[in-house]
């Protein structure tokens, strides 16, 4: 007995049996229940830029993040773990943009775009996401250039669609700032058209980089006229038979 | 004798209805309805701005904004108004009056738990208004007794917490978790009963806590919930499974706070 306690006597009998008697039935009514279930629940269509920037509360980059980490953990529901091709990529591409709308420098639903929901085994719905890292590229192009240069890469090794990696790597290097994209961003176009066999076009954008001064680092100068040495020495070759 | 114990039951209830009327009392002059009016009022006309934002379903975002608002505003006022009213009581020494008096503890905790309860009813019946000129008066209905039953088993913990610990910061707390992890232990036990979360140890050990706890918790997830407003009305199995729920829960607590009460040396 501690201090300022009474003893358990004190307590009338009814009372701790009434305890004893509602926790037996509390226990034994739920343990007599029926496990729930997981049930997948679809993702619903985000909110409307209005109603989000009013939720918000004046705090758009909490409740972007917040949206993302959402929207991320989707797939996971208590329970039940939903394949990335069940997921409805439309809606997922909506909050994406939605997201982006309320913390425009956020790279976070570019990440989520171009390297997590593209990894999905549906060539269509890769598609659907390096489309959409292209058109956030379109919008901002300094922000969101390793996106699509990763969009690019995912476009070659992944889908196998040559043209379409071209696409936009030129997209990359008509669009991207000179100082904030790397040289070999730029020159992606040109390392693919050398894929597809252009080995002509290859040579003259490749003449044409070192010709106007854009690279000045000395050892991707040489790099580059190596690699433009190469290309006419392939060209020679494919020209000898004739 | 028999004829005394029945003077001494009638003497009981008396005293309990007079402890609940003067409960009720307070709560009129501390202006507790028109609090609930007044936030009431505030979620709807909120609502009415949230369905003007919306370009599609426009009553039913106003509908699920006004029910989910008006159910945790609900909650955070009763509770808060029973812990305060408590340790009022408790600080103003107006208990110990009462424990002086030829009076059992138990009679003090039920007529404090009666006089809650008709508040909640109250408390549900306003809440529920909004939900009348919404949408169906059935649905609405169904909805507000379910706040009134959830409602009833926030106040019985708070009954039971503030009894406990005394203090209003730790049985805030401790009501605050409850409520909690009464919503979302459904969430807890599926989580923890899933693959997705491994097989070792750890996550053996993490289903089993989360299925003892479920035990001694009640499905707060069950309870008025707004899908019903919009179309999927509870089945009465569910309202049947929910009234004996809350009433073996609120036995159980406020049991408990009689036997903290009873061994309480003033």
């Amino acid at each position: 007995m501690t201090v300022g306690q009474r003893a358990l006597f004190r307590v009338p009998i009814p009372v701790p049996a009434v305890v004893a008697a509602a926790l037996i039935l509390q226990i034994g009514m739920r343990a007599a229940e029926q496990r729930p279930t997981a049930m997948a629940t679809d993702l619903p269509a985000p909110p409307s830029q209005m109603i989000l920037a009013t939720a918000a509360f004046g705090e758009p980059i909490g409740l972007a993040q917040g949206l993302t980490l959402y929207i991320q953990a989707f797939d996971t529901q208590p329970g039940i773990s939903i394949p990335f091709k069940d997921l409805n990529y439309d809606r997922i591409e909506s909050w994406l943009t939605s997201i982006l709308a309320l913390h425009p420098t956020g790279q976070y639903p570019m990440l989520l775009a171009s390297q997590v929901y593209s990894q999905v085994p549906d060539q269509n719905r890769q598609r659907q996401m390096l489309e959409f890292a292209y058109r956030q590229f379109e919008h901002d192009p300094v922000r969101h250039w390793r996106w699509l240069a990763h969009a690019a890469l995912v476009a070659k090794h992944s889908l196998h669609d040559l043209p379409l990696a071209l696409r936009y790597a030129r997209a990359l290097a008509q669009r991207a700032d000179h100082g904030s994209v790397p040289g070999w961003a730029r020159q992606m176009h040109i390392f693919l058209l050398e894929d597809m066999g252009e080995y002509e076009s290859a040579k003259i954008l490749l003449g044409g980089l070192l010709a106007n001064g854009t690279v000045t680092d000395p050892h991707e100068i040489l790099f580059l006229m190596e690699r433009l040495k190469a290309l006419e020495d392939v060209e020679k070759s494919t020209v000898a038979p004739k | 004798m028999n004829q005394v114990t029945a003077t001494e039951a009638v003497s009981h209830w008396s005293r309990m209805l007079g402890i609940s009327r003067y409960t009720l009392l307070e709560a009129w002059r501390n202006r507790f309805p028109v609090l609930v009016l007044v936030i009431v009022a505030v979620v709807y006309a909120i609502g009415m701005f949230v369905k003007e934002l919306a370009i599609t379903e426009s009553t039913q975002v106003q509908i699920g904004f006004v029910a989910a608002s008006a159910r945790l505003a609900a909650v955070f006022v009763v509770a808060l108004h029973v812990l305060q009213g408590l340790a009022r009581e408790a600080q103003d020494k107006v208990a110990e009056i009462i424990f002086s008096l030829d009076l059992p503890r138990a009679i003090y905790v039920l007529g404090k738990f009666l006089a809650y309860a008709v508040l909640c009813a109250g408390v549900s019946a306003l809440c529920a208004l909004p939900m009348l000129i919404l949408g169906s008066s059935s649905l609405a209905l169904a909805w507000g007794a379910s706040l009134m039953l959830e409602l009833w088993l926030v106040a019985a913990a708070s009954v039971f917490c503030m009894v406990t610990f005394s203090q209003l910061l730790p049985a805030a707390t401790f009501v605050g978790g409850f409520y909690l992890l009464g919503r979302s232990i459904t969430a807890i036990q599926l989580m923890s009963a899933s693959t997705l979360s491994g097989d070792d140890w750890g996550a053996r050990a993490a289903a089993i806590v989360a299925d003892l706890l479920s035990l001694v918790l009640p499905r707060l997830d069950a309870f008025t919930q707004t899908a019903w407003l919009l179309g999927a009305p509870p089945v009465p199995i569910t309202a049947g499974s929910m009234l004996v729920q809350v009433l073996v829960y609120v036995t159980l607590l406020l049991a408990a706070a009689m036997f903290d009460l009873y061994r309480r040396n003033f």
